[in-house]
């Protein structure tokens, strides 16, 4: 806008909206955060008693003593960077193939993995729990971040493409004519380049993995229980518990948070690319 | 041409497929069979604890669909889902992208802090909104009597009238930063000098929305709200959290459905047929997206 408000019109128009919006987008947050750290007194009392009467880290202290939670966040741990390793090791390549080659079929790949993308997940879940039960993979680290990749995979390498793209051919070219083999061009010239790229999406695989629900539910048991699942079951559990069930909650969501402020500049730049060039 | 070079540019030819195989045959396995083998499924009256009972019933499955209540029930709600959710989110997501394009000093940090729903996990999200909605202790109940809107508590989720539009709130309020984001995007895109050209001409500021800012992102609003209709019509998990489905059949939707019926039912062959049933009507959408991102293909 060319006008310059003045400063009481700016506050009313924008800055309190904002605030308003803000308010919106973030009290359940602060709301759970704030329930987790309130004694079991507080909690108990209606009308509700809004800010704690003292705090106390007593819900996360028996979360962590009493519950699987510590082995389920360790499981989470794994299944993520178990699927970042697998998306990363199958979608670079593609990416980089879709970006530099022009092939008989490019086309129908890339729309293919454009599609597959949207399918529906009860689509796949059924189909997928019978496959990983007759390969003997249910309840199983590699059963779980091979579930994930249904999904890390079309989305990493459209991400990546867009990456890859937006470094100029000029450059692999120069490496060839200086003698460089393909294998030497991409090492030493493009994946340098390219690695901001290459870390938004292995933190965006992580993330969504950490994140997943449904695959980890149908195809884990005991043993590789991830952290969403396990705090589903608290529910059903502690039902009445909401200070164990927020402190869980909490521990879930900050490290994500954190991680997705860390990255979300780049991180909506990969993302929205294709909506906003077309 | 002799062998060698022969060979050499078959060699050449095949790499670009090279670098893909890993990709393609993780896909294969984990969706392409997959999804033939749902097609497979739907053919057949198939219930996993019965393994003896795999038996070939053709489109009976389809037909047992029409006139099952429940499948229209949760027809008629995930049309109104995806309808309530998209349209809600993108009014909202609008509306915060057009104050978050104004300049005032924290700008920044707002709009990194509005991001933040859409980045937690459906499990986070249906947790906090059963505790706001809680009957007993709930917060919603608490604001709503204190500021004298309701007289007693109200069971949100577990009345059939309110249960469905309670969880539609929770979705809104985690999908709306992603129209924000992506119309932001496309907001700093506007060249400046139609503004300016635009003011001179006496244009209101809601003229120059109408005139000048629609125009210019109707095509990124579109490419979103397709891509958003498909994500919310195939969710499912936030309902699962919150209220299995219930009370009755009340958030049913199409995929918790056909989700309920292979997870708690077993019968892996009418999940199948409802699922691919889903998938048909989903198509449309998806095609007019993906002719929208064709233009990518080309770089």
């Amino acid at each position: 806008m060319i006008r310059r408000r003045s400063f009481v019109r700016g506050l009313v128009q924008v800055e309190i909206p904002v605030l308003l919006v803000l308010a919106f987008a973030l009290a359940p947050f602060v709301w759970m955060l704030l329930t987790s750290i309130k004694p079991d007194a507080d909690l108990s009392r209606f009308p509700v008693r809004y800010l704690p009467s003292s705090t106390t880290f007593e819900h996360y202290r028996t979360l962590i003593q009493r519950t699987s939670f510590p082995v389920n966040l360790l499981n989470s741990l794994v299944i993520a960077c178990g699927a970042v390793l697998l998306g990363l090791a199958t979608s670079v390549p593609a990416a980089y193939s879709f970006s530099r080659f022009r092939f008989a079929g490019r086309r129908t790949l890339m729309t293919g993995f454009l599609v597959i993308n949207m399918f529906p997940i009860v689509l796949l879940i059924i189909p997928l729990f019978v496959l990983m039960r007759a390969l003997g993979l249910i309840d199983t680290f590699l059963g779980v971040i091979i579930g994930h990749s249904t999904f890390s995979i079309p989305f990493s390498i459209w991400m990546l493409v867009s990456y890859f793209n937006a470094i100029p051919k000029d450059l692999d070219e120069a490496a060839t004519i200086d003698g460089a083999s393909r294998l030497q061009t991409i090492r030493l010239v493009v994946l340098p380049l390219v690695m901001p790229g290459i870390v938004t999406t292995a933190i965006y695989i992580f993330i969504t993995s950490w994140n997943e629900y449904l695959f980890a539910m149908m195809l884990s048991g005991e043993t590789v229980r991830p952290v969403t699942v396990a705090l589903q079951l608290f529910i059903g559990e502690f039902t009445v518990q909401w200070g164990i069930l927020t402190a869980g909650g909490t521990i879930i969501a900050l490290p994500v948070t954190i991680l997705f402020l860390f990255v979300q500049k780049r991180l909506v730049g990969g993302l929205t690319a294709g909506a906003v060039k077309s | 041409m002799n062998n060698a070079t022969a060979s050499g540019a078959m060699l050449r030819a095949a790499t670009p497929y090279g670098f893909l195989l890993p990709a393609l045959l993780v896909t294969a396995l984990v969706i392409l069979f997959p999804v033939l083998q749902t097609a497979w499924y739907s053919l057949h009256e198939y219930v996993l604890y019965d393994p003896g009972n795999f038996r070939f019933i053709g489109l009976r499955n389809f037909a047992t669909a029409f006139s099952d209540e429940v499948f229209w029930i949760a027809l008629l709600n995930s049309a109104i889902w995806v309808s309530g959710i998209v349209l809600l989110q993108l009014l909202l997501g609008l509306g915060a992208a057009l104050l978050l394009n104004q300049s005032f000093w924290w700008r920044g940090m707002a709009r990194a802090l509005v991001i933040i729903p859409w980045a937690l996990p459906s499990v986070i999200i249906g947790l906090m909104w059963t505790w706001i909605y809680d009957f007993n202790l709930g917060v919603l109940n608490d604001i709503l009597l204190r500021i004298g809107l309701i007289s007693a508590p109200h069971p949100w989720l577990a009345q059939p009238s309110t249960a469905l539009a309670c969880i539609m709130l929770a979705l809104v309020w985690q999908g709306f930063p992603f129209f924000t984001v992506t119309i932001l995007a496309g907001l700093q895109t506007v060249p400046h000098e139609l503004y300016e050209a635009a003011e001179i001409d006496g244009a209101s500021p809601w003229r120059q929305f109408l005139h000048v800012t629609l125009p210019s992102i109707a095509g990124i609003v579109a490419t979103a709200v397709l891509l958003r209709i498909i994500w919310v019509a195939n969710s499912l998990d936030v309902i699962l959290v919150m209220t299995g489905g219930g009370p009755g059949y009340a958030t049913h939707t199409l995929p918790l459905y056909a989700f309920l019926r292979a997870y708690t039912g077993m019968e892996f062959g009418y999940a199948a047929s409802l699922s691919l049933m889903l998938t048909a009507i989903l198509l449309g959408i998806v095609w007019l997206y993906v002719r929208r991102q064709a233009g990518e293909l080309e770089r």
